[in-house]
């Protein structure tokens, strides 16, 4: 396992206090605060990042309102982590009123969504609050009928004592609200849930199906204007000058002006990337008017050289250059082909996989690449603001809210408690949202137009001037001794701007000689968090090639992986080796039994398999694929995961089978190229997303049922889907595809 | 700018704006009914859907002078209590994930099941495949629409 440490912090104190109208508050806050530089980190090893919040209001006639403090992108954390603290508060869910809290990291914790984390933050600390609520209203009812605390008992959110009294937590609550927090508090046996692990709906359910205003485009106040960013052409080039006298003849159009986001020198941290700096923006009156309005401007371009961009880190800050140049996907693949020749990082080694080699009876050697990829939200990028000399009122769809206050704060010289970000309710996040230079950008232009203002990005905005996954390649190589035993295993990664290798995971600790290697090119076209960052390519490639190594050596791909795991669990190969290989084998053995794996009865289905450990949750897949209209199609997939306990059953199927889909459609489909700095794609005619036709007819998911400390979902179960499909893919085609999106590639050698 | 009565959830709608403008800002900018979404705006993705006289229709690619008398409605006039026969699916499956495609999905399943009251597995994803789900809850439509076509 990981050796990160968990570290809560204990500084941590709950406190109490009377709400108006006679109920009881109850905050947790734990006072460990995420640094500026640890939060690419954060996202990464999850592992390190915990600070937490629990919320609660009771009011004095019964009703239990819970605050979600993250924000909801999808992954349904306003249903599940209320769920959890209604776990420990004894309390019927149906008296429960859920609401999103306000953006306040100190009260309320990191509240990020991202890493597949909301649910292992908060899992502790809201248990807590939960467990400590309920223990105060016993306290309460104790006194008030003069018996011992020990004998008073909750049922639903009932307090009950023996002598026949019993009170709801209305009737209590105030008097809770005056006592002292308890210092041990005692949890619930996993056996004793009544809430968790009982599915139930999206709270927002009603509001979603009835189109009530929840999201970020929704939202508008008074007065309100609607501003567009011109972006330049390509990725590489700068505004020159421009003329807007056309634009300004517009109705509508208030006005037309540029602006920069950040100054030179200003630091950047993890999460400020941006796709342009120079902004030229339209505002006016209705979405309609400046988005025609915006096409009467006459820009001028220029290309921009070598750049250079400050960012702080650990360590303190320092320079990155960021190359000039209109690059193309094509001269892209070609460098990435010279560089992989080249010496690269070293980044583990156990044994001597150089010898290995050497003495190899057969060398097995696979070359895979991966296209940048948009993220496609199917709420396009917007935000709204309004900023006036003492203030600034935001509000939008964003993950992270608390990593983008400070820069908000320098750029805007307001102290952050002058900034109120509201969290909307994001129509997709995927990670794009973790970067809200978009917000930021709201906020000048509010600033600078001196009212409140919507800036929207349209489709094709979103799409072409996006903060994509990176571009990615591997090369991975097995040496097989002559009694076709795998005796080393070498992988070399690299990527335009960074590779994606985590040298620790399996099959590290399971080969003898291992040698894992990275590069990396750097580029000016943005790149970001995408659901799985780097797992996602990975998963792909490494699951393929295992499966194509285990053909050569004459093994079902289930088998060899687990005499793999059997390794490293036994006896494991060197250090720092990031997976249980227990948990890893468990829904191997799961998703094999569930799918009938090998089993009669499966004959007319080509059938591919993968596993794959991140964000702290194991997920494997079979994926059977049919040929349709000459097609191949994924018909059915059977789905095992290990998350620990399973908070929200039904939603969290929900979650993996939606998964699956975008995993499908990704490994198919999915593919953002450019030529010469531009985008080539930039909307949904020309980037193609998977549709109802080509999602599979079935996805069974079976979840391993342990009492572990749950884990997160909405990366896990994402990248092992594409690795599933192309060795399912190699036996309906019976040919191997080493170059997503996979449709491409058979359109080329079909 | 042109002035249009439009009929829309039962309703007559005044409103002012140039006769180019799509009925997808008409309702969003000037009507306050934002549960039509924007996500493509050339009717690629489906997340404006609304019904033109009953059917189906994508409401980035319906300039305001060409709506005239036909009634629209919208995800917020599909019932009056949000208890039209999809919404009660989309309910009982939960179907959502982020949600904001699902006002489209619902007006595209109300609009097949209105002239399909029992399509098969092809007829729901011939009908349904103009809407794009990014969450990928494609599976969960499916057994909505079709629990709807059994009741």
């Amino acid at each position: 396992m990981n050796t990160t440490k968990t570290t809560h912090n204990r500084r941590s104190f709950l406190k109490t206090s009377l709400l108006s109208g006679g109920g009881m508050m109850l905050s947790v806050s734990w006072l460990s605060s995420l640094k500026a530089a640890d939060k690419q980190q954060a996202l990464n090893l999850p592992e390190q990042s915990v600070m937490l919040n629990g919320y609660i209001q009771i009011t004095a006639d019964n009703v239990i309102k819970l605050l979600c403090p993250n924000p909801e992108f999808g992954q349904n954390v306003m249903t599940s982590l209320p769920m959890i603290v209604a776990e420990e508060l004894d309390v019927d869910w149906k008296n429960v009123v859920v609401e999103m809290g306000p953006h306040d990291n100190t009260k309320l914790g990191p509240q990020f969504t991202g890493g597949s984390n909301s649910i292992r933050m908060y899992w502790k600390p809201l248990r807590e609050a939960g467990a400590a609520a309920r223990h105060l209203l016993r306290q309460a009812a104790a006194q008030t009928w003069n018996v011992p605390v020990e004998e008073v008992t909750t049922k639903a959110g009932v307090l009950h004592h023996a002598s026949g009294k019993s009170a709801n937590y209305g009737e209590m609550a105030g008097k809770a609200a005056s006592l002292e927090v308890p210092k041990d508090l005692k949890l619930k046996a996993p056996k004793d849930f009544t809430i968790v692990r009982k599915s139930k709906k999206n709270v927002e359910g009603q509001k979603i199906i009835t189109g009530k205003p929840l999201f970020g485009l929704d939202y508008r106040v008074d007065g309100m204007l609607i501003a567009m960013i011109q972006h330049p052409p390509a990725f590489g080039m700068k505004l020159k000058s421009f003329d807007a006298s056309q634009t300004l003849k517009m109705p509508g159009i208030q006005d037309v002006f540029s602006l920069k986001l950040y100054e030179d020198g200003f630091e950047q941290g993890g999460f400020d990337t941006r796709t342009f700096n120079d902004l030229l923006v339209v505002v006016g009156k209705t979405t309609w008017e400046v988005m025609n309005a915006r096409k009467k401007l006459v820009a001028q371009w220029e290309p921009i050289g070598d750049t250079r961009d400050t960012m702080s880190g650990r360590g303190g800050k320092r320079e990155v250059v960021v190359p000039g140049g209109l690059e193309s996907t094509s001269t892209q693949l070609e460098k990435m082909q010279e560089q992989a020749q080249k010496p690269a990082q070293q980044l583990r080694k156990d044994g001597d996989p150089e010898t290995a080699f050497q003495n190899a009876a057969q060398v097995i050697e696979r070359t895979y690449n991966a296209p940048f990829l948009a993220h496609n939200c199917m709420e396009p990028m917007n935000f709204f603001a309004h900023v006036t000399a003492d203030k600034a009122i935001l509000a939008g769809p964003l993950q992270a809210p608390g990593w983008i206050e400070p820069t908000l704060s320098k750029i805007l010289n307001l102290p952050a408690d002058k900034i109120e970000i509201q969290m909307t309710r994001m129509g997709g996040g995927f990670g794009r949202r973790a970067y809200g230079h978009y917000l930021t950008e709201a906020a000048l232009i509010s600033k600078k137009a001196k009212a409140p203002v919507k800036l929207i990005y349209t489709r094709e905005d979103d799409m072409t001037y996006g903060i994509y996954r990176p571009m990615y390649t591997a090369t991975y190589r097995a040496a097989l001794d002559a009694n076709k035993n795998l005796i080393a295993f070498h992988v070399k990664g690299g990527g335009i701007p960074e590779h994606a290798i985590h040298a620790n995971r399996f099959p590290a600790g399971a080969v003898e000689n291992y040698l894992a290697e990275g590069w990396q090119i750097p580029s000016n076209i943005t790149i970001g968090a995408f659901r799985a960052p780097r797992s996602n390519f990975n998963a792909a490639a490494e699951q393929s090639f295992l499966d194509e190594v285990a053909e050569a050596m004459g093994k079902d791909p289930i088998a060899f992986r687990l005499e793999l795991l059997k390794r490293a669990k036994e006896n494991p190969v060197g250090k720092n080796n990031e997976y249980d290989p227990d948990r890893y084998a468990g829904v191997l053995t799961l998703v094999r039994d569930k799918s009938g794996w090998n089993k009669p009865g499966n004959e007319k289905y080509n059938r591919g398999v993968a596993a794959y450990f991140c964000h702290n949750s194991y997920a494997a897949h079979v994926v059977d694929i049919v040929t349709r209209d000459g097609q191949p199609y994924v018909e059915r997939v059977f789905s095992a995961m290990d998350c620990g306990i399973v908070i929200n059953p039904d939603a969290a199927t929900n979650m993996v089978q939606g998964a699956v889909v975008d995993g499908i459609g990704n490994a198919f489909y999915g593919a953002l190229t450019h030529k010469n700095g531009a985008a080539e794609q930039s909307n949904f005619h020309n980037y193609r997303l998977i549709r109802h036709n080509e999602a599979p007819k079935s996805i069974d998911v079976y979840f391993v049922e342990n009492d572990l400390d749950p884990t997160g979902l909405g990366e896990p179960p994402f990248p092992p889907v594409f690795g599933a499909v192309a060795n399912a893919l190699y036996k309906n085609k019976g040919k191997r595809f080493y170059n997503q999106p996979f449709q491409n590639e058979m359109e080329k050698r079909m | 700018m042109a002035t249009y009565n439009l009929k829309i959830n039962g309703k007559i709608r005044q409103v002012n704006v140039d006769p180019s403008t799509p009925l997808l800002w008409v309702l969003r900018d000037h009507l306050d009914l934002p549960g039509t979404k924007y996500g493509c705006g050339v009717a690629q993705c489906g997340a404006c859907t609304v019904h033109l006289d009953g059917t189906a229709v994508r409401a980035c690619q319906l300039p305001a002078s060409a709506i005239g008398k036909q009634a629209i409605t919208t995800i917020e006039g599909l019932s009056a209590k949000g208890d039209h026969p999809v919404q009660k699916a989309w309910l009982e499956h939960d179907v959502a994930q982020c949600g904001y495609c699902q006002a489209g999905q619902m007006m595209s399943a109300a609009s097949l099941l209105k002239t399909n009251p029992k399509p098969t597995d092809e007829e729901i994803d011939a009908y349904m495949s103009g809407n794009i789900c990014r969450c990928g809850t494609y599976l969960r439509i499916k057994e909505a629409i079709k629990s709807t076509a059994k009741k």
